[in-house]
């Protein structure tokens, strides 16, 4: 009955014993960035393999010596290369598109991956808290309703208020007394429902043209990307992924409850209203020019958590390498695999990423979250 | 090597009142445990002590007072565990116990964050799961790792609500024999909100018997654990019997008439 622990708490024993527990420690660290340098080699496979393939097929290494040589030409101006054809394909057609993949598959990836972690819920991403949903309303509000105060940018600055007011309305139900996981996720398909009606309704009041621009868009496409567009997403998860990855000790120790984070001296209100805030707003960019894409934001940080563990320094970066690769992957199946049909892209990021999620939820079982 | 004074702590919600000017201090070195029944206020006062709720009153850790300090200054100088452990979603042992490095470290981990887990760990007896995920642990162990979490902060003064009362009788004695050992080997103030008053007996070296948000009495456990006392605070009647050199109330029958609503 009386057992005490007194005896391990000499300090010989420590040094005996330390070096084993932190080299294991060290060895799970490196690890981690084993996970997030493979998953970066595998997008520049990607992104050669996307350049590559398309009703004009170039040679692989080609498209390397292109891609690298146009960035040197960039970075010197003085430098020039010879036009061809190749370079004005993959410079001015796919490169975007490529660009814009990796970008929104980034963003939707680290907003999964913010709200998962800062709502303890592991459904938490901006589809099925009807955030993106939002966007969308807010873009249709723009591209059919004509409400365009912010000039060529309403489309974005519209998606934006919109995800960012679905956002608070999600924060304020997900604090009410009371919530569970499973609640909070039935008040976003809930929104997203109303959104979506509200959405259809403007529809349904739109000309042809601009019902077809909206339905198109909706389905989630990478099509319409050119290179002012991807600047725009860019500079705002240029912006927001830096700043989520500064915080990630925090959104961590959120993840462990309120009060724990509160003891450990952390301000949780504010970092959990900041760190949504940038969610809603890599949603709202991603939506307002790809439309809603689904599942990358959701399976990503799954992913990068079940083969990293969850230390959000590591779960932010991994979900952005995993959700551009993600997407690359999907948009280039779904552009070369019925060409010269093409897919909308988010009807194959579920069918890339749903067996693959479900694979591993049943060998990891119940330790998956 | 602190001394805490609790003074004039009050806190009431919109609805109701439920601490009224609750004072008493506590030595270095010292585990003072919390008792009383239900909706006494005991989860309440070390919700307020850590400043989670914001009570009237001061909290004076040798004259600083606690409700006036920086998030990561009253961080570094109070530890809090849980009833409940609780971690971050696919988070090893190690990782939950480097939270607590939390208020003194920035960003990035550095190697002396990895040794004071190392050590924590070691000293605690969990080393072998350092590496294993916490949700996989047995409701002791996690216990164990929310102490060792609250120890990496270094805090002069440690809160423990209700830490045993999810074990069983070997965990509970496991966690609270820790706990002792460490308090009194780095000369911690420790608070124990424990619903066990034979435990409370056993390993706090004094009582603060709560009934209705105030300080029914105060001292040690054999000065105040009288079967009148029982009766009149738990609304319960019982024998207190002498088990190990420590007072132990064995409860006989609630007494109905007007103190029932207590003898929960």
């Amino acid at each position: 009955m009386n057992r005490t622990t007194d005896t391990h708490c000499s300090s010989d024993v420590y040094n005996k014993n330390n070096i084993s527990i932190q080299e294991k420690f060290r060895q799970y660290h490196s690890r981690k960035i084993l996970f997030l340098t493979s998953v970066s080699a595998v997008i520049v496979l990607l992104v050669g393999i996307a350049a590559a393939f398309g009703s004009y097929n170039l040679n692989l290494l080609e498209v390397y010596r292109i891609i690298v040589g146009g960035v040197i030409v960039k970075i010197f101006p003085e430098l020039t290369l010879p036009e061809s054809v190749a370079g004005t394909i993959i410079w001015e057609l796919r490169l975007p598109r490529i660009c814009m993949a990796v970008v929104s598959g980034a963003s939707l990836g680290v907003a999964g991956a913010i709200m998962q972690g800062v709502l303890r819920n592991p459904l938490a991403e901006p589809f099925t808290l009807g955030i993106s949903s939002a966007a969308a309303m807010g873009a249709s509000l723009s591209i059919i309703g004509g409400i365009r105060l912010f000039g060529s940018y309403s489309v974005v600055i519209n998606a934006f208020i919109c995800a960012f007011l679905a956002t608070i309305v999600i924060y304020t139900i997900a604090k009410s007394k009371g919530m569970t996981p499973e609640t909070i996720i039935l008040s976003g398909i809930a929104i997203m429902f109303l959104l979506d009606a509200v959405t259809a309704f403007m529809q349904y009041l739109g000309t042809a043209q601009q019902v077809q621009a909206v339905v198109f868009w909706m389905m989630g496409s990478i099509s319409v990307a050119g290179w002012d567009n991807v600047l725009i997403v860019f500079l705002i998860a240029a912006v927001s992924i830096p700043y989520l990855v500064y915080k990630a000790s925090d959104i961590t120790i959120i993840g462990a409850g309120d009060e724990t984070a509160h003891s450990l001296g952390i301000n949780v209100e504010k970092i959990r209203m900041q760190t949504l805030a940038f969610g809603a707003l890599l949603t709202a960019a991603v939506t307002a020019f790809c439309g809603i894409i689904g599942f990358v934001g959701l399976l990503s940080p799954h992913i990068t958590r079940m083969v990293i563990g969850g230390d959000n320094r590591y779960v932010i970066p991994g979900s952005a390498l995993l959700g551009a690769a993600l997407l690359l992957g999907a948009d280039t199946v779904a552009r070369t695999v019925l060409a010269p049909m093409i897919l909308p892209v988010g009807i194959m990021t579920a069918f890339v990423g749903v067996p693959f999620f479900m694979y591993l939820f049943m060998r990891k079982g119940k330790e998956s979250w | 090597m602190v001394k805490v004074d609790i003074n004039q702590v009050s806190f009431s919600y919109p609805s109701a009142d439920v601490l009224h000017d609750v004072t008493f201090q506590i030595g270095p070195g010292e585990i003072t445990g919390i008792v009383g029944p239900n909706g006494s206020g005991k989860s309440t006062l070390i919700k307020c002590i850590d400043t989670i709720l914001k009570p009237k009153g001061s909290i004076l850790l040798d004259g600083r007072n606690v409700l006036k300090m920086d998030s990561v200054e009253r961080a570094r100088n109070i530890g809090l565990v849980h009833q409940h452990g609780s971690s971050a979603m696919n988070s090893t042992v190690f990782e939950t116990v480097l939270m607590g490095r939390r208020p003194h470290s920035a960003w990035r981990i550095r190697d002396e964050d990895i040794d004071k887990v190392a050590e924590t760990l070691e000293c605690l007896g969990i080393k072998d799961m350092a590496m294993r995920d916490f949700s996989s642990l047995s409701g002791g162990q996690k216990q164990i790792t929310m102490l060792a979490r609250a120890i990496c902060q270094e805090p002069e003064f440690l809160l423990l609500d209700e830490p045993t009362s999810a074990l069983d009788i070997k965990n509970q004695l496991e966690v609270l024999d820790i706990l002792r050992t460490l308090v009194k080997k780095q000369s911690m103030a420790a608070i124990i909100a424990i619903h066990d008053l034979n435990l409370g007996a056993r390993y706090a070296d004094s009582i603060v018997m709560l009934r209705e948000g105030m300080v029914f009495s105060t001292g040690k456990a054999d000065e105040l654990y009288t079967p009148e006392m029982i009766e009149e605070v738990y609304g319960v009647k019982a024998v207190v019997l002498e088990v190990l050199g420590k007072p132990h109330v064995v409860p006989v029958s609630p007494i109905k008439k007007e103190s029932s609503d207590q003898a929960e």
